[in-house]
């Protein structure tokens, strides 16, 4: 196989992994006021998030780095024209991250509620901006040879913005369902009544969104070409059916499981579709990012697999035996008699 | 104001409020995992204590370091378009392979170390702050080669319309990343040092838990030796290595107006860049910058008239916060000396001149590392990549000037804010000193797992 395409297929690993795994994190977030009614709720769910959290934006960080490593065109352009989504994208990765450090170090109610509002916002607003961000690109930039004609108001356009409530619908479900296997009591059992409220929702959105995309974009081009790959878009639908199953069996654990598989997989059936492209153009063809005109030179992409072919399976390790350490859920007891606990 | 004006504006303020926390990171963590270390190898719970009061120390730091960095790893992309797409094959590489090798290890077992008190044992509780030490400091390394590579490009050639890297351990061994990487360290610890010996300082002037701060204050002041000595010699090897490959930056650190053999130092100084040269000159150190330069008195020394206006860097900048830096860097190794004895075989709770003189010298550290930077990236203007790329030819093209306006202010809000909370955090925990009641850490031994 070319270097550019098991590159191109390990930048299309890397986001879907980091929306599966800072997905729940974003979905607890949205939920945190929703579904914490009491400080000790709050601290519960925060103490579920803590111990990973930071390890899971790293596969952002570990995404945008890759970018610019194998596809510095498409890393220098996509940053540079989505400059004010990201923008605001990085202001609230960057309160989400304090909030959960800064919380509990003060008793102040007032202090407490700021917080607690800051994790909602700096969790609700990346999932949503992530969203619009990739329904755009789907669709195709507004670019040409001489530069971008788009701004942060033309991203917002229908198609990106049922994404974004895609992508918010999936990881709440996705999050919910992570607070009912991590927690106990009354507050897991809030989070799946909350998970299955809104997997209708979900359903209906992840619908729209199929239908909307044959109408929005190119992306069932090449499922047309090659129907054998219709397999990633029906897995995707199976498992997001596979939610609602396990979790009206009452076995949140597989449901968790369904639902990062479907968001592994709606990932994973977009990055089919955009093949060969990194970022299509909505103006001229010509003008796409393709994995071939936005490549690093050979040199470094053997550099590269190298490097990650030796690491990425010890960090899969090392994560692996970290979640298995934190596997318990967390009772309040646990965390009001720890100071350690945030 | 135009957008590359404000990109550098806003690069500047971005990258210098992530490097509040950085270096404090950098040394912090491996006295905390010393610490942890000697609890687990002797059991004396003061070892324990000190590993909780110095972690949330660190712990409240290292919260705005890992954040802002995020903003520095976007940042390239945002609005240094030109830049990316033009080095992207070369400088993306060290980048994807320090969040590869080092994020990953340092915020997994950062979760690890701050929930897992109770659940692992203490060895590999111990062994979780120690990874996440090897992980700051790795992730200083690629980050360092990768700025040493702007400083010094090697290994690359110009093909394609940009530079494409084919040498990979040209750029792994690049003196000047390898140099910038133990400057940078060991100015790191410096400030960690500084910074224990100063809180520290605070409760001994109180006499507050004095065993406790002694003992601290000990083991701060002997790293901190080791560290200002080691900063000082890896500083003077950088200053050689900048006088080989980047004249105009030394001329400017110097101030050196006219090419001239066996140029000597003046301890008075006062730069004059309209007239192209020295107001001020006196007590003059015969033969010391060829000296430091080149280690060889007579040695040649390019002045800056050689070069064309466009080529030379803002030279009061450069030349200020280098002669400033090295004036700080020499009185932290007399501090630190003085520490050290007085720690050991002296009554330091008694000395509350060389106390009162720590406290306020905690700040001082962190000075010199921003001055360090300015020296760094002020010195190598005009350009980017020193010699390949100058900065203007770097910035984004489709960035309007309102946009970067927009995300200025918003980043010099945002970090104002969190930088002011941060500060009110870490002051609230520095004051209260250490906790007592450490009933939920003990269990016996043997149970831990
Ligand atoms: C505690 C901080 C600290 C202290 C005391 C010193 N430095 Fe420094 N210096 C830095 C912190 C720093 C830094 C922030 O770490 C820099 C910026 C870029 C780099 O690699 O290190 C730096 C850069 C830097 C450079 C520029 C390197 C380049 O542009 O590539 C030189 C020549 C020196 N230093 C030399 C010295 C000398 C001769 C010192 C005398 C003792 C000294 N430094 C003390
Ligand atoms: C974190 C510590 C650093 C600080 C405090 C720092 C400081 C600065 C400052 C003050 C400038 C503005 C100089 C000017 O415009 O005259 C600048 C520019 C720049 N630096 Fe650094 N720098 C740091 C590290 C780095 C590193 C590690 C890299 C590369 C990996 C880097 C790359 C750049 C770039 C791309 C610019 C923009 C071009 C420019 O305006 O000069 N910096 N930096
Ligand atoms: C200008 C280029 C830089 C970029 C792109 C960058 C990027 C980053 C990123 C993305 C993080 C967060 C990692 C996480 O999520 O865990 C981070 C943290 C960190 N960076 Fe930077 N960084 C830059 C400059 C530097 C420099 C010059 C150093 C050291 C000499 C440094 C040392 C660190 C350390 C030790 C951390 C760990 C957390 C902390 O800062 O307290 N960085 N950086």
């Amino acid at each position: 196989m070319e270097l550019q395409i098991i590159w191109f297929i390990l930048w299309g690993v890397l986001w879907a992994v980091y929306f599966m795994l800072d997905g729940f994190v974003m979905g607890a977030g949205i939920l945190h006021n929703l579904i914490g009614k009491s400080d000790g709720d709050k601290r519960v769910m925060i103490n579920t998030i803590g111990p990973v959290w930071e390890g899971n934006e790293v596969w952002l960080v570990t995404a945008g780095g890759v970018t610019f490593a194998a596809f510095p065109t498409t890393y220098a352009l996509m940053f540079s024209y989505l400059y004010s989504a990201l923008f605001l994208l990085l202001c609230a990765l960057i309160v989400r991250g304090v909030s959960y450090e800064f919380r509990s170090k003060e008793e102040h109610p007032l202090w407490r509620k700021g917080w607690d509002s800051a994790i909602m916002a700096g969790n609700f607003l990346p999932a949503l901006l992530f969203g619009v961000a990739f329904g755009n690109i789907f669709e195709g930039l507004p670019m040409d040879g001489a530069g971008y004609h788009g701004s942060l108001l033309s991203l917002l356009n229908p198609y990106g913005l049922l994404t974004g409530c895609l992508f918010v619908a999936l990881f709440t479900v996705h999050g919910a369902l992570y607070l009912t296997v991590k927690t106990t009591g009354d507050l897991s059992k809030r989070a799946r009544t909350t998970a299955n409220n809104l997997w209708p929702g979900l359903l209906t959105v992840a619908v729209a969104f199929l239908v909307y995309t044959n109408f929005a974009t190119r992306l069932y081009d090449n499922y047309l070409a090659h129907p054998l790959l219709m397999i990633v878009p029906l897995s995707a639908v199976a498992s997001l059916l596979a939610i609602r199953i396990f979790s009206a069996k009452g076995n949140p654990l597989a449901a968790f499981t369904a639902s990062s598989v479907t968001i592994l997989t709606v990932v994973a059936t977009a990055i089919v579709g955009l093949f060969p492209n990194l970022i299509p153009s909505s103006m001229d063809p010509a003008s796409s990012l393709t994995l071939y005109n936005s490549s690093s030179s050979p040199y470094t992409l053997k550099l590269m697999l190298v490097v990650v072919a030796i690491f990425i399976p010890i960090i899969i390790g090392y994560k692996i035996w970290i979640y298995r350490i934190f596997r318990a859920p967390v009772r309040e007891e646990d965390v009001l008699g720890d100071k350690q606990a945030y | 104001m135009d957008v590359l004006t404000l990109s550098r504006l806003q690069f500047a303020i971005t990258s210098m409020f992530h490097f509040i926390f950085v270096p404090l990171t950098l040394g912090l963590s491996i006295l905390t995992a010393f610490m942890e270390t000697r609890y687990v190898m002797t059991g004396d719970t003061t070892y324990l204590k000190m590993t909780k009061f110095w972690g949330k120390l660190f712990l409240i730091n290292f919260a705005l370091g890992v954040v802002t960095g995020i903003t520095m790893e976007f940042q390239f992309g945002m609005n240094w378009a030109e830049y990316s797409r033009y080095v992207g094959d070369i400088f993306g590489a060290p980048l994807a392979i320090e969040a590869t090798v080092a994020f990953f290890l340092e915020s997994v077992f950062i979760g690890l170390w701050i929930f897992g008190w109770n659940k692992v044992s203490q060895k590999v509780h111990a062994a979780s702050i120690w990874l996440v030490a090897l992980a700051t400091n790795l992730s200083a390394l690629w980050i360092l080669l990768a700025n040493g590579w702007m400083q010094h490009p090697v290994g690359y050639v110009l093909r394609n319309g940009r530079a494409e890297m084919v040498d990979f351990m040209a750029m792994i061994t690049n003196p000047d990343g390898l140099l910038k990487f133990a400057h940078q360290l060991t100015s790191g610890y410096t400030v960690a040092a500084f910074f224990v010996m100063g809180v520290s300082a605070w409760h001994l002037l109180r006499k507050n838990e004095t065993d406790f701060f002694i003992r601290s204050f000990r083991i701060a002041a002997t790293f901190g030796l080791f560290s200002t000595v080691a900063v000082g010699i890896f500083g003077d090897m950088s200053a050689v290595e900048v006088a080989k490959v980047q004249p105009t930056k030394f001329a400017a650190m110097e101030s050196v107006w006219e090419s001239r053999h066996g140029v000597g130092m003046n301890l008075l100084l006062l730069p004059d860049p309209p007239n192209e040269c020295n107001s001020v000159e006196g007590v003059c150190v015969p033969n010391a910058v060829s000296l430091l330069a080149f280690h060889d008195p007579n040695a040649l020394i390019k002045g800056l008239k050689e070069f064309p206006p466009e080529l030379r860097p803002p030279v009061l900048p450069t030349f200020i916060s280098f002669r400033l830096m090295a004036g700080l860097g020499s009185y932290f190794i007399l501090a630190a000396l003085a520490a050290t004895i007085l720690s050991r075989w002296g009554k330091i709770e008694n000395q509350k001149l060389l106390l009162k003189l720590l406290l306020y010298s905690l700040p001082l550290p962190y000075l010199a590392n921003f001055l360090g930077w300015v020296v760094a990236e002020v010195g190598r203007q005009p350009w980017i990549v020193y010699g390949v790329l100058k900065t203007s030819a770097g910035v984004s093209k489709s960035v309007s000037l309102s946009q970067v306006i927009g995300s200025l202010v918003g980043f010099t809000l945002l970090y104002g804010f969190l930088g002011v909370i941060d500060i009110y955090l870490l002051a609230k925990f520095a004051r209260k000193g250490p906790d007592n009641d450490l009933s939920t850490l003990i269990k016996p031994r043997g149970q831990e797992a």
